[in-house]
């Protein structure tokens, strides 16, 4: 069942196409992952998906809703959650308090019930601090939760961009080169994690990822990129024995 | 027509301040509150080479100017340095106590009466074409466009402006390319610091001198706002745009508006088109 | 060092996090009711005085501190909140309903204030504040049939169910529970999902807006908050000094709400008292130095905002975090002797990465 549809997607900076003429579908509970090698338009492609960007072509659908012109800050409420490629959490924050922005999305208190501080407004406050508990038993940060995200390591602080991105309790999540920096331990967590949020928690993934021994391992489909273009599209296998495929990573035959 | 020199003239001035703070903020992102201060302080420097030790009015321009870059500079060197990439809001606050401090130095040194010098424009007055315009007014409008056509050679044409502007977009990538940025900052803050010593003199025929003179910069954002925040021909044009808009409100509208007409202008620039005119801003690449 | 062992999601969320919370405010909420017992009128007068600075201290707090945004005309908001009061009890509205009306009025300027500003980078809100408060004091100036102009305004003391408070001590315990009153709702809104959303714009814009934060809506609350309370505080200092003028609410104000706010540290509620307390105290200060002064120094108009100036300049290349922040240094060297590192506090070296790509 398709959750997730882009058609026809494209946006120019000025003469530059950075996304061209790019269709696909994500089904739902699969993880879809977006290759390519660099300034292929993947991560442009999330920033339209989360609606940072306007297309100048092309439309976006997504659970049966066009989203093509939803304002930014109504993807989440809408089911659609992402992490950022160059981590962009709250700094001056604790782990905790990243991961309770997350809930914001499900924020039902008024504005006179939180200043009184009212019992509805505590009970509410506490729903929300369970939920964040439930995210970070998932992924083992009860030990970083009270401390502030300019001490925490790389590895750790790429977890939490992922625990914030799942406690808005999305049906879609967006994942920005996850592995990125992670050693190959952390590498492997993040593979394990990633099975359990698409079978534990049955949300669907998009994924841009380099690393191809990840993205073999966790993905259902894969889309090749190159040039702001669609290259090739199907399973792990196939994609990787693509000839053009092979040809835009490693350059063609002379 | 007198509305009309006096207009731009003045709007000159506010151009020149805003020039010397765009200049900063185009390289080192701060926000210089005190550039008004610093116009201030350069007409004081200047009134006493030429008022009160009887330089010749040139030389002392000459040498007020250098005095006064020489300030920025140190000024540079000894505070600013220290809080860059800082949060604005401290910088922000920095730059308007140090704003504070002159003035208040300012009394100390040279006491609070509006006071000025002679200058070779002075009650003197030109005819053009049946027109007759105050001199003071003309030389503050050939000086301005010299000194811009001069600043723009610099930035464009030279390696030290290039290397500014490098210096600008990205600090630690500029260092990586071996250019001193350090150095190069306090060399815009002397250029600015001089661009506003320039502002001031020019002024001074035309409104006494004295420790306030500085709260006209408050309109120089004004003039930074309409012509674009980074941009430098934006900002002598907006600054034309408002001193323009103000001499023509004093003339025709009701009291009380000219003194609003600035910030009537720069809240309705910032509600329909914030980037200015010439806008510098875009998206961060996330 | 106390560790505190959490045993309900409840201890995560309440304020006084331990009993020593409890014992140590409530210690100071005793001595501060009972000051007007200790105190002779003059210095209960000043205390009252460091209260209001203290509530719009918070005001500014709120803004600058918690969401990010610095406003450079916050004298506007005493001035719209005091006027706005003054003039509704003189119509006749009793003060129990002048007094919120005029905290209304000014958060909801404020809210019109921020929704131009709110589109462009911080920069642009200061220099629109300041804006602001230039054309607000054209307004008052102006406007004479409404606000007399120069003439000012006398405001009597404030009435509540027809006894009037003209008692000094009267006024300061009714700034105290306004003061305390605001406190509680400020930290009320930093705990919820409201204050969340605020700080979380302060830190990272973008992603704020991913996790379903709406940027702009937020903002324009910062701002009716902050600027709510700053009227509230307005509406006092007219009680306090029985008369209003144009010109009691000037840039050094709004220059001493900063102070407040860079000298107390940023970010903090106990910034904003602390912040208060200088405040109040550094006129005391001044007059005492100016007896040492050499004359020239002494007698020069521009003295006050001058060293005012200089304090601040200090602070923020010295002390960044503030009074509240040299605090928690000193309360962590007791606390964690003789570990204590000096590193622990010490800033990242940062470098000037251009706020234009924003």
């Amino acid at each position: 069942m398709s959750l997730f549809r882009a058609d026809n997607l494209a946006i120019h900076f000025g003469g530059i196409k950075a996304v061209d003429g790019v269709s696909f579908e994500v089904h739902k509970g699969e993880v879809f992952t977006l290759v390519g090698p660099n300034g292929a338009g993947k991560t442009t492609i999330f920033n339209l998906i989360s609606r940072i960007y306007d297309p100048t072509h092309g439309t976006l659908h997504f659970d049966g809703h066009e989203i093509t012109e939803v304002p930014p800050h109504v993807i989440a409420k809408l089911g659609i959650a992402r992490t950022f490629q160059n981590i962009e959490l709250f700094e001056h924050a604790s782990v905790l308090q990243n991961l309770l922005i997350g809930r914001h999305a499900h924020r039902k208190s008024h504005f006179l019930g939180e200043l009184f501080f009212t019992k509805a407004t505590r009970a509410m406050e506490r729903a929300h601090r369970e939920k964040a508990e439930e995210i970070i038993e998932l992924l083992d940060l009860a030990h970083y939760r009270e401390q502030m995200i300019a001490n925490l390591p790389y590895g750790v602080r790429k977890v939490v961009e992922v625990a914030r991105a799942l406690c808005t309790e999305p049906k879609l999540l967006l994942l920005d080169e996850p592995a990125s920096g992670l050693n190959v331990e952390e590498t492997e967590d993040m593979a394990f994690w990633i099975d359990d949020i698409k079978n534990d928690l049955g949300v669907t993934i998009i994924m841009v990822e380099h690393d191809m021994s990840l993205v073999s391992e966790v993905s259902d489909r894969v889309l090749a990129l190159n040039d702001g273009r669609m290259l090739s599209m199907g399973t792990p296998s196939e994609v990787q024995s693509d000839p053009e495929v092979i040809r835009a990573y490693l350059g063609g035959d002379a | 027509m007198q509305i009309l020199v006096s207009g731009i003239a003045q709007g000159c001035v506010y151009g020149l301040i805003a020039l010397g703070f765009v200049l900063i903020y185009k390289a080192t992102e701060i926000v210089n509150f005190a550039q008004g201060d610093m116009m201030m302080l350069g007409a004081f420097t200047a009134l006493s080479f030429i008022g009160f030790l009887g330089v010749d009015y040139w030389l002392g321009f000459f040498f007020a100017i250098l005095c006064m870059a020489v300030f920025g500079y140190l000024l540079d060197k000894i505070v600013l340095r220290y809080v860059i990439g800082q949060p604005q809001f401290a910088i922000v606050i920095l730059t308007i106590s140090l704003g504070f401090i002159f003035r208040a130095v300012a009394g100390i040194i040279w006491g609070h009466q509006p006071i000025s010098f002679n200058t070779p424009f002075t009650n003197q007055i030109v005819n053009l074409g049946g027109v007759i315009i105050a001199q003071e007014a003309l030389s503050i409008i050939v000086g301005t466009v010299l000194l811009a056509i001069l600043l723009y050679i610099f930035f464009t044409h030279t390696k030290l402006g290039v290397a500014m502007q490098a210096s600008s977009q990205n600090q630690l990538a500029a260092y990586y390319m071996g250019i001193p940025v350090k150095v190069i900052f306090s060399l815009i803050w002397a250029i600015s610091a001089g661009v506003s010593t320039v502002a001031g003199v020019l002024l001074s025929p035309i409104s006494l001198i004295d420790a306030e003179m500085g709260f006209m910069g408050i309109k120089a954002f004004a003039a930074a706002v309409v012509g674009g925040f980074g941009s430098l021909p934006g900002a002598l044009l907006g600054g034309a745009i408002i001193g323009l808009s103000e001499q023509l409100a004093g003339a025709y509208l009701p009291a009380g508006f000219k003194q609003i007409t600035a910030f009537v202008i720069m809240l309705a620039v910032l509600t329909i088109r914030p980037e200015g005119l010439f806008a510098q801003i875009q998206r961060k690449k996330v | 060092m106390r560790i505190l062992f959490k045993t309900s999601y409840n201890d995560d969320i309440r304020l006084m996090k331990h009993g020593g919370y409890l014992f140590w405010y409530g210690l100071l909420l005793i001595a501060a009711f009972s000051a007007p017992l200790l105190l002779d009128d003059f210095y209960i007068g000043e205390l009252a005085q460091v209260v209001i600075f203290a509530i719009a201290g918070l005001g500014l707090m709120v803004l600058v501190g918690f969401s990010g945004q610095v406003s450079l005309g916050h004298a506007a908001f005493l001035a719209i909140g005091a006027y706005t009061n003054a003039l509704l009890i003189q119509a006749g509205t009793p003060f129990l309903i002048a007094f919120p009306v005029a905290g209304v009025v000014t958060a909801l300027s404020g809210a019109l204030i921020s929704l131009p500003a709110n589109r462009m980078t911080g920069l642009y809100l200061a220099i629109a504040t300041l804006a602001f408060a230039i054309i607000v004091e054209q307004i008052l100036v102006r406007w004479e049939s409404v606000t007399g102009g120069f003439q000012g305004v006398a405001v009597d003391a404030p009435d509540l169910f027809g006894h009037q408070l003209w008692n000094p001590w009267e006024l300061y315990l009714l700034c105290l529970v306004v003061l305390i009153l605001v406190i509680l709702g400020v930290l009320n809104i930093l705990r919820s999902p409201t204050g969340r959303a605020m700080v979380a714009i302060r830190d990272s814009e973008v992603s704020a807006q991913s996790m379903g934060v709406n940027i702009a809506k937020y903002k324009t609350i910062a701002f009716s908050i902050s600027a709510g309370i700053t009227g509230l505080a307005g509406a006092l200092m007219g009680h306090k000094f029985n008369y209003l003028s144009p010109d009691t609410f000037n840039i050094i104000i709004s220059v001493q709400l900063l102070l407040m706010v860079v000298v107390g540290g940023l970010g903090s509620v106990h910034g904003a008292i602390y912040g208060a307390i200088f405040v109040g105290a550094l006129p005391q200060i001044l007059a005492l130095a100016r007896d040492v002064l050499p004359p020239a120094v002494a007698q020069t108009a521009g003295l006050e905002p001058g060293i005012f100036g200089l304090i601040m300049v200090l602070f923020i290349l010295f002390e960044p975090l503030g009074l509240y922040g040299r605090w928690r240094k000193i309360k962590l060297y007791f606390d964690i002797f003789p570990l204590y590192r000096k590193a622990t506090f010490k800033r990242q070296k940062a470098y000037l990465k251009t706020e234009r790509m924003k």
